[in-house]
C-alpha cells in the first residue's frame, strides 16, 4: 500500500514543525537562564540600592556638662528616640577630644536610629504613631532625609544597622587575597612550567596532573576540613585569621591558576623555544626569557579569574572561623578578621529587617567589584590574545 | 629579643650573605676570563650559582629546624638554629666560591637546581590531597572509635544532642544519649540535589543544544559569557536570594494550591542551586555537541532526516558521554555546594519525601559542627570529619567516572580540544 503525495507532504510538514518547535524550545531555556539573570539583578538592585542612602536628622546638640556623663542628655526629649544611640555614645568621647565644645549648643545633622531610616524609605518600622508624626514633621520642615551612607564604606560591623559598614569586611577580603595570591601565584605558575617545559612524561607528572584536576572539583568544604586540622590544629595559625584563610584559599585557587598557566604555555607556538634552543639557550633561559614574557597576559587573565573566585568564597572560611564580629578596620595578618562574603553571612542571619537592606548593599558591593575584575581579565585577554 | 627581630636579623644577614656571595663569585669569574681561560658559563652565571650554595642550604637548614620545633616538639632554641644556618650559609659561599672554575658547567647546575625547585612546587598539590585526605580520615577515624560506623551509615536519627557533655566528661548529667544516624542527612541532600538536576539539566541541556545547533554565532557570542555570570555570582549571593526572595514565593505559590510549605523548604535551595549549576552542564555540553564530527549531521541530513531529528536520534547519542560527564560533574557540585543550603535550607534532620518539609544536608552540618564553641575532640565536631569523609568519596568517585566518560568521548571521535 503506498502513501500518497498528499499525505507524505502532511508527514513532513508535521515533521519540520518539529523540528521547528525542538529550536524554540532550547531557545526558551536559554531565555529562561537569561531572564533570571536579569530578575537576579533587578531584585539585588531594588533591595540594596538604599543601604547607600541613610536617614539623617538636624536636632540641638547641647554639649553641657551633663551630656558628657549622659549622652542622652545631649538631644532633646521629643526627638530622642529618633537619633542613633551608637552616635549618642560617641558623644562624650568628641567632646574630650575638643574642649571647645563643652557648653555650647550646635543644630546639627546627626545619624537617625536605624527604624526612622526604614520608616523614611518607606519600610515596615517600629516607630510608635507619636514618633512618626514627629518624623514627618522634621520631614516638611527639612531637617530629616536621606542622605549618602559614608557610614556604610567607613566603619566595621555593629549590631545597630546605622552604624554598620563594610570598611573591616573589605580589609579582611584585601589581606586574605594578598596572602591567597602570594601563595598561589608563585606555586601555581612554577607548577605549571614544571609540567608543561621540564616534566618527563613519566607516571610522577600523571600523578600530579590527575590530583590537580581533582582538587579542581573537591567540594570547597573540604578544603575548610583541612585548614581546620591542619593549618589551625597542626600548624597552630591563629583561628580566624587572614593568614589561615589566605592560605585556606590559596591550596583553593592553585588549580585554577595552574590550569591557566598550563593553558597559557601551551598557547607559545614551538618554533619559539626551537629558536632559542637553536641559538644555545639552556631550558630555564628559554622559559624564562621567551615562554614566559609570551604567556604572561594569559597567567595573568586566568590569575585575575582564580583571585575572583577565591573572593566569593565563603565556605571554607567559615569553618576556619572568619565569621568574627569586627567592629574595628584591623590591618593585621594574624589577628581575628572577617571577609565580604562572610560578613554578608553574618549579615544575613541579622532578625532586624534593617539588616536585608544593608546585606543586599554589601552584595552589590561584591558583586561590583566581582564584575569588575572579571571585566579586567577580559579586557586584558583582548588586548594581548595573539593569533600565531 | 622578640622572634620577629631575631627572624628580621636573619633574613637581613642571609640576604647580605647572599649578595656578597654575588659580587664575590663574578669577581672570581671575571678575573679567572680575564686571565685568558676559557670558561663553561658567563659570570654571572657563576655568581648565582655561589648565591644558590650560600642560601640553598641555609634555608634548608633552617625550614628542616623550624620543622622539627614545631611538629616533633624538639627543643632547639631559634636563636641557635637561625645561628647554625647563617654558619651554613658561610660554609656554603666558600663551597661555591671554590666551585668557580673554569671547568665547571655552572649554567647546567643552576638548571639542576630549578629543576628540583620546580618540580618541589609541583609536589604541593600532592600534599594538598594528602592533607585533605590524612586531615579528614584521621579525624573521621577518631569519630568511628566513638561511634559505631554500621549505626552512622544506616541511622535514620540525628541528634548531636548532648555530646558535648561527654568530651567534657559530664555525660550523666545530659538527657538523652548522642545518635549519629546520616540517612536523613543523605536524603535531604539528595532531595536537594535531585531538584537542582531537575532545574539544571533540561535547561542547560536545551540551551547548549540552542548554542551550538541553532544561534547565529553573535547571539552565541553573548550568550555563553552571560550564562558564564551564573557560575561567578558567589554562593553566598545565592544563598541570600534563595532565602529572601526565593523562599517566601514558593511558601505563598504553595499556599495557593493548598500545600503548607516551610519557610526552610528544601525546594528553594535546589531550584537556586539549579540555576547557578546551569553554565556547568550548558558550557560542557556546548563544546561536546559542537565536536561532534559534522560528517555526521551531513549523512543523517543527506538521508532526508529534517534539523530536529537530526539532533535527536543523531547529535545527542553521540555527545551522550560528554553530556552524561556534564551531569555528573554537575551533581558533584551540587552535592558539595555549602553556602545556598546552609543559608535557605534547614537545620533539622528530617526523614521525609515532601520537598516542601524543612530538610538538611550534611554540608549543613558540617557548618553547623563546626561553627559554634565547641570542644573540638567532641563526637559532634568529629562528626562533621565523618561526613566530609562520605562527600569527598562520593564527590571523587562522580569526578572520576565523569573524566572515564569525557575520554571515551574524546577517543572515539579524535577531539583535542575538550
Amino acid at each position: 500500500m503506498s502513501q500518497s503525495f498528499d499525505d507524505i507532504s502532511a508527514q513532513l510538514k508535521r515533521r519540520h514543525r518539529k523540528s521547528a518547535r525542538l529550536k524554540w524550545i532550547s531557545m526558551g531555556a536559554l531565555g529562561l537562564a537569561g531572564l533570571f539573570l536579569v530578575l537576579f539583578f533587578a531584585d539585588m538592585l531594588v533591595k540594596g540600592l538604599p543601604a547607600f542612602k541613610q536617614a539623617q536628622i538636624q536636632v540641638q546638640v547641647d554639649y553641657s556638662e551633663q551630656a558628657s556623663q549622659l549622652p542622652l542628655a545631649a538631644v532633646n526629649e521629643d526627638v530622642r528616640s529618633l537619633v542613633s544611640r551608637g552616635y549618642l555614645r560617641l558623644i562624650p568621647g568628641r567632646m574630650e577630644d575638643n574642649p571647645e565644645l563643652l557648653g555650647s549648643t550646635r543644630l546639627e545633622w546627626v545619624l537617625a536610629d536605624g527604624q526612622v531610616d526604614q520608616y523614611l524609605k518607606g519600610h515596615h518600622s517600629k516607630l510608635k504613631a507619636g514618633e512618626q508624626a514627629v518624623v514627618d514633621r522634621l520631614v516638611e520642615q527639612g531637617r530629616a532625609e536621606l542622605r549618602f551612607n559614608t557610614t556604610f564604606f567607613t566603619s566595621g560591623d555593629s549590631k545597630m544597622p546605622e552604624l554598620t559598614g563594610i570598611a573591616s569586611a573589605a580589609m579582611g577580603t584585601l589581606l586574605t587575597l594578598l596572602v591567597t595570591l602570594s601563595v598561589a601565584f608563585p606555586i601555581g605558575v612554577m607548577t605549571a612550567v614544571y609540567l608543561e617545559e621540564f616534566a618527563p612524561d613519566n607516571r610522577f607528572t600523571q600523578a600530579i596532573e590527575i590530583n590537580i584536576n581533582n582538587l579542581a572539583a573537591i567540594p570547597s568544604i573540604l578544603f575548610g576540613l583541612l585548614g581546620l586540622a591542619i593549618f589551625i590544629n597542626f600548624f597552630g595559625v591563629p583561628r580566624s585569621s587572614p593568614l589561615v584563610g589566605g592560605l585556606t584559599l590559596a591550596l583553593m585557587t592553585l588549580p585554577v591558576i595552574i590550569i591557566a598557566t598550563r593553558t597559557a604555555l601551551r598557547s607559545v607556538p614551538e618554533s619559539i623555544r626551537h629558536a632559542a634552543f637553536g641559538v644555545g639557550c639552556s631550558r630555564w633561559q628559554v622559559v624564562r626569557d621567551h615562554v614566559l614574557p609570551l604567556a604572561l597576559p594569559g597567567i595573568m587573565t586566568g590569575s585575575i579569574i582564580g583571585l575572583a573566585q577565591a573572593m566569593g568564597e565563603t565556605a571554607p572560611l567559615i569553618i576556619v572561623g572568619m565569621v568574627a564580629f569586627i567592629p574595628d578596620v584591623t590591618t593585621s595578618f594574624t589577628e581575628a578578621a572577617t571577609v565580604l562574603p562572610a560578613q554578608i553571612f553574618t549579615w544575613a542571619g541579622e532578625p532586624d529587617r534593617a539588616f536585608i537592606e544593608k546585606t543586599s548593599g554589601g552584595i552589590l558591593v561584591l558583586l561590583t567589584v566581582l564584575i569588575t575584575l572579571n571585566a579586567t581579565a577580559v579586557v586584558l585577554r583582548k588586548k594581548f590574545e595573539r593569533r600565531w | 629579643m622578640q622572634t620577629n627581630q631575631i627572624l628580621a636579623m636573619f633574613g637581613g644577614a642571609l640576604l647580605l650573605l647572599g649578595l656578597v656571595a654575588f659580587f664575590l663569585g663574578r669577581a672570581k669569574a671575571t678575573r679567572v676570563r680575564a686571565g685568558g681561560t676559557a670558561m663553561f658559563a658567563q659570570p654571572d652565571q657563576y655568581a648565582w650559582f655561589t648565591v644558590l650554595t650560600t642560601a640553598g642550604p641555609a634555608l634548608l637548614v633552617s625550614a628542616v629546624g623550624g620543622f622539627a620545633l614545631l611538629l616533633l616538639g624538639a627543643e632547639i632554641p631559634t636563636l641557635y638554629l637561625l645561628a647554625g644556618s647563617l654558619v651554613v650559609a658561610c660554609l656554603g659561599l666558600a663551597i661555591g666560591m671554590l666551585m668557580v672554575r673554569s671547568d665547571f658547567h655552572a649554567r647546567q647546575a643552576i638548571e639542576r637546581v630549578i629543576r628540583f625547585v620546580l618540580a618541589g612546587a609541583a609536589l604541593i598539590s600532592i600534599f594538598t590531597t594528602l592533607g585533605i585526605l590524612v586531615s579528614i580520615i584521621g579525624e573521621a577515624l577518631r569519630f568511628f572509635q566513638m561511634q559505631n560506623f554500621w549505626d552512622f551509615i544506616t541511622g535514620t536519627t540525628w541528634n548531636p544532642g548532648a555530646s558535648f557533655l561527654e568530651a567534657a566528661g559530664r555525660a550523666d548529667e545530659g538527657g538523652s544519649a548522642a545518635q549519629f544516624g546520616s540517612v536523613p542527612l543523605f536524603a535531604g541532600t539528595f532531595m536537594i540535589t535531585a531538584v537542582a538536576m531537575l532545574v539544571a539539566i533540561p535547561i542547560g541541556l536545551l540551551a547548549a543544544i540552542y548554542m551550538a545547533e541553532f544561534a547565529p554565532s553573535r547571539v552565541r557570542t553573548l550568550a555563553k559569557p552571560v550564562l558564564e555570570v551564573l557560575a561567578g555570582i558567589p554562593t553566598v549571593v545565592y544563598g541570600f536570594f534563595a532565602a529572601i526572595t526565593v523562599a517566601p514565593i514558593i511558601v505563598s505559590v504553595a499556599g495557593f494550591f493548598g500545600f503548607e510549605a516551610s519557610f526552610n523548604n528544601a525546594l528553594a535551595p535546589g531550584i537556586v542551586m539549579g540555576i547557578m549549576i546551569i553554565p556547568f552542564i550548558s558550557s560542557l555540553s556546548d563544546d561536546v555537541i559542537s565536536s561532534v564530527p559534522d560528517s555526521m549531521r551531513q549523512g543523517s541530513l543527506a538521508l532526508g532526516m529534517t534539523k530536529g531529528e537530526t539532533i535527536r536520534d543523531v547529535v545527542i547519542p553521540a555527545a551522550l558521554p560528554g553530556i552524561i560527564s556534564a551531569s555528573l560533574l554537575a551533581v558533584s557540585r551540587a552535592l558539595g555546594e555549602t553556602m545556598i543550603v546552609v543559608m535557605a535550607a534547614g537545620m533539622r534532620p528530617n526523614l521525609t519525601a515532601n520537598p516542601l518539609e524543612d530538610m538538611t544536608t550534611v554540608t549543613v552540618r558540617i557548618v553547623a559542627a563546626l561553627t559554634g564553641d565547641q570542644e573540638f575532640a567532641s563526637a559532634e565536631t568529629l562528626s562533621a570529619f565523618a561526613l566530609g569523609l562520605v562527600l569527598f568519596v562520593v564527590t571523587l568517585s562522580l569526578n572520576l567516572v565523569s573524566v572515564i566518560m569525557i575520554r571515551r568521548f574524546r577517543e572515539k571521535y579524535r577531539v583535542n580540544n575538550l
